[in-house]
């Protein structure tokens, strides 16, 4: 979606401020929005690319007035609703003080502290252990699709319909776009594309810079 | 940090807040009764959560890293190995896990400077970097790092000739990167422990270079 997540390329926010010494997290609500995310998305009910869909969704203008966690926020939210596993009221009850009686859910796969460290070093589901054919090889030369879909994309604005030439291929990949919207894993290869930045932002860029984007077989179109 | 996240204890947790100054703000409010809801629920478990935290807060960050560009300073045999495959040289180091499935590490050096990015969101190489810092999320360096990566560097105090090429990685898919950056001089005699410690964590993501060591350190 043409949402105000896509940044590249963006003017107007002022510079990078780096921040000396800076904390793993700032808040103490940041660290448990960032850990009930993680482990809600543990349960299994919805993939990545859906999650970073949620993120999205956050309408443009408070998008960019918020922090990263409460992007995260909004997200985990959503995702809990749109999954049923969470009612708007039950969540309206609590945050104006009261318990409630929320619906226990028993068959969920709960992640038990034991658990953690597993879980953190073996996740890892985006690769596809399947024989899909590339469709480029790396020296082809590719021009990106010029596509404005409303779900989910990893092709940002300011690369489409640009000229590239692949420089890595990455394997076989679960495709973000179709996954995102329960589509299946539409499995292809991704594809690291080098963009000079002159095909990117015309000719007053330096002449050797690139920007090199991940990009699957579905944005690709030989050219 | 309090294990007992049940909504009972909310308002003591409230009054506490407030007595020691600043009453909760909405997020606070909002993040805290998702939690005690959701523990209710049984849909998450608080020492679980505290797991979670401590992971990153505690046990992987940066300092992985600058382990790994330390090794690949020092044994060119390693180097070629991380180049080459980098999920399996971190690997070596036990260096696995979530935001890492696929590693590439990309070298800086007089003629290519590498900097890394994720426009889209915030994708950046959890296994061997931790979580991202605030600037590297923020919209400032997700717009303009692809538009004018040369400005923001010179910003943070990196001045490339002309003659350098600057390749900027947009993390637009899960495959991560990490920059290895250039050893600097007067660090020959160095141990790979030593040569970690003046390993930054901005110097991996290509926004810095490693600072030659304080006249002191220099053995």
């Amino acid at each position: 979606m043409n949402g105000a997540h896509d940044l590249g390329g963006m003017h107007g926010f002022g510079p990078v401020e780096i921040e000396r010494d800076e904390p793993v997290f700032h808040h103490e609500w940041e660290r448990r929005a960032f850990a009930v995310t993680l482990a809600a998305g543990f349960l299994g009910k919805w993939n990545i690319d859906m999650s970073r869909y949620a993120r999205e969704e956050m309408p443009p203008a408070a998008y960019l007035a918020t922090t990263y966690y409460e992007h995260w926020l909004f997200g985990i939210e959503k995702l809990l609703h749109d999954t049923g596993l969470l009612t708007h009221d039950e969540l309206d009850v609590r945050l104006q003080g009261g318990g409630g009686t929320p619906v226990r859910i028993t068959d969920a796969r709960t992640v038990q502290p034991e658990q953690v460290e597993r879980l953190l070093r073996t996740s890892r589901d985006a690769r596809v252990d399947a024989d899909v054919p590339p469709r480029f090889k790396v020296g082809d030369r590719v021009l990106t699709r010029n596509i404005n879909p409303t779900g989910h994309t990893r092709l940002p604005r300011y690369a489409r319909g640009k000229h590239g030439v692949v420089a890595i291929d990455h394997g076989v990949w679960t495709f973000p776009d179709a996954n995102a919207a329960g589509r299946g894993r539409a499995p292809q290869h991704c594809y690291s594309v080098r963009f000079t930045a002159r095909e990117l932002w015309g000719d007053d860029a330096p002449a050797r810079d690139g920007v090199h984007l991940d990009l699957w077989d579905d944005y690709l179109v030989t050219a | 940090m309090s294990h007992e996240h049940h909504h009972h204890h909310d308002d003591d947790d409230v009054q506490e807040h407030r007595a020691h100054g600043a009453p909760l703000t909405d997020v606070e409010l909002r993040v805290r009764a998702l939690e005690s809801l959701l523990v209710d629920k049984g849909l998450v478990e608080p020492k679980a959560l505290d797991a979670l935290i401590d992971t990153y807060e505690t046990k992987v960050g940066p300092r992985n890293g600058a382990r790994v560009v330390a090794r690949a300073w020092l044994d060119p045999e390693y180097r070629r190995r991380l180049l080459a495959d980098g999920t399996a040289a971190v690997a070596e180091f036990g260096f696995v896990g979530r935001q890492s499935e696929k590693l590439v590490v990309v070298e800086n050096t007089p003629s290519v400077h590498n900097m890394v990015v994720c426009t889209l969101c915030s994708c950046y190489p959890w296994a061997v970097l931790g979580l991202p810092p605030v600037w590297y999320k923020s919209a400032p360096y997700r717009a303009r790092a692809v538009i004018d990566p040369r400005g923001v560097l010179k910003e943070l105090g990196v001045t490339l000739p002309e003659s350098t090429e600057v390749r900027v990685w947009d993390s637009t898919a899960e495959i991560r990167y990490m920059v290895l950056p250039e050893r600097p001089a007067g660090t020959e005699r160095l141990s790979e422990e030593q040569l970690a410690a003046l390993v930054t964590r901005d110097a991996m993501i290509g926004v810095a270079r490693v600072p030659a060591p304080a006249a002191g350190a220099r053995r």
